[in-house]
């Protein structure tokens, strides 16, 4: 039942937050009782502070970063969803593209981005890193949607005399919109991945301006404690582009298909 | 004019499709049908009586234009009946993402009809089958006999002269089932179009049908075509009358047969 989920919302808010605070409490604690000095383990209120002393040099970074990881994925979504419509057009059109985009896939992107480095301005090889990784999921999750329309419907459209236009439109896309989703999910992180990656192969060439550069460069400083700042701020971009993905979904999918249902009962 | 006038009418009345020793292989090799003949005559009921994998769904597809005949030919009495028929499938196929009013208004969509021009004949279909006040629901939030009124409804939004209806209530409790054979006759009165059924229960079959034909599951075979005259009221009375035993009957030994030639 709906109401009954939003009458107890502390069970699926509220036990990860409790369980993070004992783990920081604890954390905290152990620095305090054994003098781990900040060089070595700093502890949550010094990472915090350090989050606040160096804000503007950190959230200039993290907004570089995520920059370059939204518009990864917005290429990766454009490029992935028109090539999965492509295939769907043909199998000799699968059979030629298809292999191409496994490689890049299986290809470690660390061994890529070096070489990319090499080709591009820093910039921009980090933007088609992010791009490479984020791809692939969307265009093979696209593609199984596309090809797994309800046979039923199918028979219903061909009976109407449906254009190849009409099909598409009121039909294929539609139907391939959850394992679309699912895919954009999967790439919105490897899009954060794939930054990340690029970033800390260009910053050790020492350029770049993104958080990645930022963990590289304390790291050189030996400033640990803004290597755990930087490193905090990752890990919330990565929960926040995995809700709000996870949002979009839900709220495009309440209704009517299982995965979006499944949260509701 | 006298019950048996009515029913040499409908013997006489003119083929809307014919069916002349059509055949059908599927790819496997499996022959789902062979030299099968079968005319459909305007304004019947015609109910496909078999046991499962007889081919009766076959027919039905044939008819529909889903599938095409590996031999024999499907002649048409009117060619344009051919582009405007109903189907009504034993899942009730909706869009899921849309709502009641989206799939009834789907058919008349694709045909190229605005959304304005169409919503007199989308509300008028959902009027007839009960659904006016579920216009906006998704098809998740329907109970089994609620989808398939939309499916019916979606199959007469484009006013056919030729509906299809593939076991549309094999899934549904009797008592649902009883009101929606009700329902349909009463729109069948109504609109008046020939109606293909395919089913797999002879009181069905008994109930709603103007004629039977029971098909064999030796490549669709057909084991008898029983007339029924459809100038009886089909009511409770019905259903108790001598008559609809008779019916039932004569169509259950056409099955058993049916069911002793499949097996070995």
């Amino acid at each position: 039942m709906i109401w009954t989920r939003r009458a107890i919302p502390w069970r699926d808010i509220g036990v990860p937050l409790a369980v993070l605070f004992a783990a920081l409490a604890l954390w905290e604690a152990l620095v305090r009782w054994k003098n781990i000095p900040p060089y070595i383990l700093p502890a949550p209120s010094v990472i915090v502070a350090k989050l606040v002393e160096d804000r503007e040099l950190l959230f200039s970074s993290l907004m570089v970063t995520l920059g370059v990881t939204f518009e990864a994925l917005v290429i990766a979504t454009v490029c992935g969803v028109a090539l999965a419509l492509l295939i769907a057009q043909s199998k000799w059109l699968e059979r030629a593209l298809l292999p191409f985009a496994i490689t890049l896939q299986v290809t470690p992107i660390i061994a890529i981005a070096p070489l990319l480095l090499v080709y591009l301005q820093p910039g921009n090889a980090v933007l088609v890193c992010a791009f490479l990784v984020a791809f692939f999921p969307i265009l093979s999750n696209t593609s199984l949607g596309l090809a797994s329309v309800d046979f039923g419907l199918r028979d219903l459209f061909h009976l109407y005399r449906a254009s190849p236009w009409q099909k598409l439109i009121y039909l294929r896309l539609p139907s391939a919109l959850p394992q679309f989703l699912a895919g954009l999910r999967i790439g919105g992180g490897l899009a954060l991945i794939g930054a990340i990656v690029a970033e800390l192969a260009a910053g050790a060439s020492g350029q770049g301006t993104g958080l990645a550069y930022r963990i590289v460069e304390a790291g050189f400083r030996l400033d640990i404690p803004r290597m755990f700042a930087a490193l905090a701020l990752i890990s919330l971009s990565g929960l926040a582009i995995y809700g709000a993905l996870a949002a979009l979904s839900y709220v495009l999918l309440r209704g009517w298909h299982e995965s979006a249902r499944a949260q509701d009962e | 004019m006298s019950a048996r006038d009515i029913a040499e009418t409908q013997m006489t009345a003119p083929a809307l499709v014919s069916l002349r020793e059509v055949g059908k292989i599927f790819p496997s090799g499996l022959v789902a049908l062979a030299d099968y003949d079968l005319d459909v005559r305007e304004g019947e009921i015609l109910t496909l009586l078999g046991p499962s994998g007889c081919g009766k769904s076959t027919v039905l597809r044939l008819i529909a234009g889903l599938a095409s005949p590996t031999a024999g030919a499907i002649d048409w009495g009117a060619p344009h009946i051919r582009n405007n028929i109903g189907v009504v499938f034993q899942d009730a196929t909706l869009l899921p993402w849309a709502s009641v009013y989206e799939n009834v208004f789907l058919p008349l969509r694709l045909s190229g009809l605005s959304r304005q021009a169409a919503s007199p004949r989308v509300k008028e279909a959902l009027a007839h089958v009960g659904l006016l006040d579920f216009s906006r629901a998704l098809p998740r939030e329907l109970s089994g006999g609620m989808r398939m009124r939309c499916a019916i409804a979606r199959a007469l939004v484009t006013r056919p002269e030729l509906i299809m209806m593939d076991e549309p209530f094999a899934a549904l409790d009797e008592v649902t089932r009883f009101k929606l054979n009700d329902d349909l006759l009463a729109l069948k009165r109504r609109f008046g179009a020939t109606i293909v059924f395919v089913t797999h229960s002879v009181f069905e079959a008994a109930y709603l049908s103007t004629r039977i034909v029971v098909m064999s599951r030796r490549a669709g075979r057909i084991i008898d075509d029983i007339e029924i005259d459809p100038s009886i009221p089909r009511d409770d009375d019905y259903r108790s009358s001598k008559t609809f035993a008779d019916v039932c009957r004569r169509a259950s030994q056409a099955l058993r047969v049916s069911i002793e030639e499949a097996t070995p």
